[in-house]
């Protein structure tokens, strides 16, 4: 107990671990809350479910925080439909068959940016006859700008900006522009107020209904943004905590300890054990670590896990195989040990028990440094196109965010927020492992 | 040679350069030894699915089909009977190269072929001459990388121990506590950094190329060409730089103190002796093998580095070529570019020893 007292004083002395392992618990609660939050099958839903998930969100949004920065503030996106209470819906009998449903969408536009797109989904109830719709447009100055007209199958979405009539109207001017533009001003500004859209449908059935619903996608969305599908990249960040500390730290423990045993194993028994180990380290130097594992990955199977596997495997018979080599080396001479031979203690005894615990102080700072390394391996495998292929991980949004050319689109959100999240728990380890370094290594601290 | 010539250079023991050339040589074998086992088992990992043997197989099929579509006499023949050759010969082929021998046996073939660098075609990309032999689009793609590593590696290798001098001799000041503070920021790899530099100085900024080798069209003088280069190099090459500089600089730097605590070095500062030659006969020759041990195992970490700083900046070399394999699915490309990255790392390992054996005194004293 004492001893831990000390331990935790001594830690205390250096900032940099306290602000590392506080990094650290931070990421730890995030992932706790990532799992909580979204569960593991409807984190895979929401990152590769499809259209009906995330068709209302706005593509390659940024996130919403970024109006703070800037003086124009851009819109987030408006959903309206007919259920809501705010909409209008009336319906008027016109004879037994036929009925008039007109449906009155208003909402306050106070943005100084005008939105992504503007697409109204219709979903209408029908036996035969299909209703018909005609849209308008009404603007806080009072105009009225007839949108399209169309029959309604039982599913319809009707984008604005595709229909080249309305276009062709509106002299060539984008749909979600010349909507919201001040007729006054000379450049584009959109005009602030209450907008209205009205559809008035014609229906020819009895039993005959429809219901709509208006998105005004912006170009703002959550926390986080969205990618060019849509996707709500927070999905991603979150989910993204958990794989990549789980990762680094099985990948870090995995290697370290079993090098480790082997190094003692080696050192103990001697003889051709210890010569075979060192010669298959040897080996091992020579291998290429990272094609290999892409060979691995690109032959057989990108699992993540089964990524883990194979790079503890390879890290097994790693450099640091000879730095634990030489310390035991100098424990096996000490008299402890003797004694306990000479009292016939069982070699995996004196191993286990006497031996590894002498090498602990340098293997627990060289394992926490060692996570970062794991974690950052993750990412350049996911870089490489060789990550998980159901998993939303952070390298895998660098690598889409790269290969859809976000840093040329000035897209920056969508690379920078994986890539700091990394940074965030690489420096984290790396903070720790270096201060425990320093305090378990005494010459390390004197100077 | 007379018999007391001969008593005097046994009483001296063999000269140094006969012991260097022994150790080298003994440490040439064992090397030799461990790379010939390193590419038989990249070799059995490569082939575990199969891939070497459709490799084999597709090069004998293409070779036969060119060869006998020149013929005029096998192009007169009905197409069924042209196939039935075909197949024939394929499997006469398959025979003579021992396809239908067991594995064990192949396996030890593959390897001669991988020893000597005879790696097979490409299966879609060509090199930029238009060749398809593995070795030639690989050969094409070495120079590049060469470069990159090159600069970026002596540059960091030289800052990083004369800033590491410059702060051991200040011990404490406020930019020894600044490298002491920032040697985590290590922990990310070269690429990650790149990226925060492209978004900087290639998008905000726009004072340096995204990324790529040199501007397109390449300029026609040598030395604009030259020049344009070096403006592609700054980027990953200071993203290299940032990547290790302070941990470098860290380590080095303790190194030098700890040695600089020393009784001689302390004797021979009583001594009088000026600064820079305690420093450099007296600090810089007892840690030069500990430093050289440092740059060698950042060597060979570097060849894996570079694969993904290469495709993060466009850097037309090793790194990319074995992207750009994975993409395409081009498995001899990615064994043989696999094959290539052993043999790099084995002259690397190679190099060291000799150096070491070159600046170590025990190794030289023979002991």
């Amino acid at each position: 107990m004492g001893n831990l007292k000390n331990a935790w004083r001594e830690i205390a002395r250096y900032p940099s671990a306290i602000i590392g392992m506080l990094l650290i618990l931070g990421l730890i609660a995030l992932a706790f809350y990532a799992v909580i939050k979204i569960p593991y099958a409807e984190a895979i839903r929401l990152w590769r479910g499809g259209e009906e998930i995330w068709g209302e969100y706005p593509r390659n949004a940024q996130p919403s925080w970024t109006n703070l920065f800037s003086r124009t503030k851009r819109p987030p996106t408006i959903v309206l439909r007919s259920q809501d209470a705010a909409t209008l819906k009336t319906v008027e009998a016109l004879t037994e068959d036929s009925k008039d449903v007109t449906i009155s969408f208003a909402f306050d536009f106070p943005y100084d940016a005008f939105p992504a797109e503007i697409s109204v989904f219709f979903q209408a109830n029908y036996e035969e006859k299909t209703p018909y719709a005609s849209m308008s447009w009404y603007t806080p100055d009072g105009r009225e700008i007839r949108l399209g007209q169309i029959s309604v199958r039982r599913a319809e979405t009707y984008r604005l900006a595709l229909d080249e009539r309305l276009v062709r109207r509106l002299n060539g001017v984008l749909p979600q522009q010349a909507l919201f533009a001040d007729p006054v001003s000379v450049t584009p500004v959109p005009l602030k107020g209450r907008y209205e859209l009205v559809i008035r449908a014609h229906t020819f059935e009895a039993t005959s209904d429809l219901d709509a619903k208006v998105v005004i996608y912006g170009q703002v969305h959550g926390l986080a943004g969205t990618d060019h599908r849509r996707r709500d990249l927070m999905v991603a960040l979150l989910w993204g905590t958990p794989i990549a500390l789980s990762f680094g730290l099985l990948a870090a423990l995995g290697s370290s300890l079993t090098t480790m045993l082997i190094a003692a194993c080696g050192v103990w028994f001697g003889g051709w054990v210890d010569q075979l180990i060192q010669r298959i380290t040897e080996v091992v130097m020579v291998l290429p670590f990272l094609p290999i594992l892409i060979m691995v990955g690109t032959f057989y199977s990108r699992s993540i896990w089964n990524m883990l596997l194979v790079v503890i495997g390879l890290s097994i018979f790693g450099g640091a195989i000879k730095t634990y080599r030489a310390i035991f080396l100098q424990v096996k001479e000490a008299p402890y040990i003797e004694a306990a031979r000479a009292y016939g203690a069982p070699n995996w005894r004196i191993i286990v028990q006497y031996l590894v615990p002498r090498i602990v102080p340098i293997l627990i700072p060289g394992l926490i440094s060692g996570i970062p390394t794991f974690v950052f391996l993750e990412a350049s495998l996911a870089l490489l196109g060789l990550g998980d292929p159901v998993l939303p991980t952070w390298g895998k949004v660098i690598d889409e965010a790269r290969s859809q050319g976000a840093l040329y689109n000035a897209q920056y959100y969508w690379m920078l927020e994986p890539a700091v999240l990394l940074m965030v728990s690489g420096l984290a380890f790396a903070m720790v492992g270096f201060a425990l370094d320093r305090i378990f290594n005494p010459r390390l601290r004197e100077v | 040679m007379s018999e007391t010539a001969r008593s005097a250079e046994q009483r001296r023991g063999p000269s140094t350069v006969g012991r260097i050339v022994r150790y080298v040589s003994l440490r040439t074998l064992v090397l030799m030894f461990t790379v010939v086992i390193g590419v038989y088992l990249t070799i059995l990992i490569a082939n575990m699915g199969g891939h070497v043997d459709n490799i084999r197989r597709a090069e004998i099929r293409e070779g036969l089909v060119t060869s006998l579509s020149m013929d005029p006499e096998v192009r007169a023949l009905k197409p069924e009977a042209r196939n039935e050759l075909i197949a024939a010969m394929v499997a006469i082929e398959e025979q003579r190269l021992g396809l239908d021998q067991p594995f064990v046996v192949r396996s030890f073939r593959f390897l001669k072929d991988a020893l000597t660098l005879n790696l097979g075609r490409a299966d879609l990309i060509t090199s930029d001459s238009g060749s398809k032999m593995v070795r030639n689009i690989i050969l094409e793609r070495l120079p590049p990388t060469l470069l990159l590593m090159a600069t970026a590696n002596l540059t960091l290798f030289f800052s990083a121990i004369v800033f590491a001098l410059y702060l051991a001799r200040h011990y404490g000041s406020w930019l020894d506590k600044l490298v002491i503070a920032l040697t985590p920021t290590s922990a990310g790899p070269a690429w990650f950094y790149a990226l925060f530099l492209i978004v900087i100085f290639a998008g905000i900024l726009g004072v340096l190329p995204w990324g790529g080798m040199v501007s397109a069209p390449p300029p026609e003088s040598r030395l604009q060409y030259a020049l344009s280069v070096g403006r592609h190099l700054i980027l990953p090459v200071s993203a290299w730089i940032i990547s290790s500089i302070f941990q470098s600089t860290f380590g080095w730097r303790t190194f030098f103190l700890i040695f600089s605590m020393e009784d001689y070095v302390e004797m021979a500062r009583a001594k009088g002796l000026p600064a820079s030659s305690v420093e450099r006969s007296y600090i810089l020759r007892p840690t030069l093998p500990n430093i050289i041990t440092s740059f060698a195992l950042m060597l060979i970490g570097l060849w894996t580095g570079a694969l993904i700083l290469e495709t993060v900046t466009n850097w037309p070399g090793l790194g990319r070529l074995f992207f750009r394999a994975i993409g395409l699915f081009d498995t001899p490309v990615i064994v043989g570019n696999t094959i290539i990255y052993a043999y790099l790392l084995a002259i690397t390992v190679f190099l060291l020893d000799f150096i070491y054996a070159l600046v170590d005194p025990r190794v030289k004293v023979g002991s």
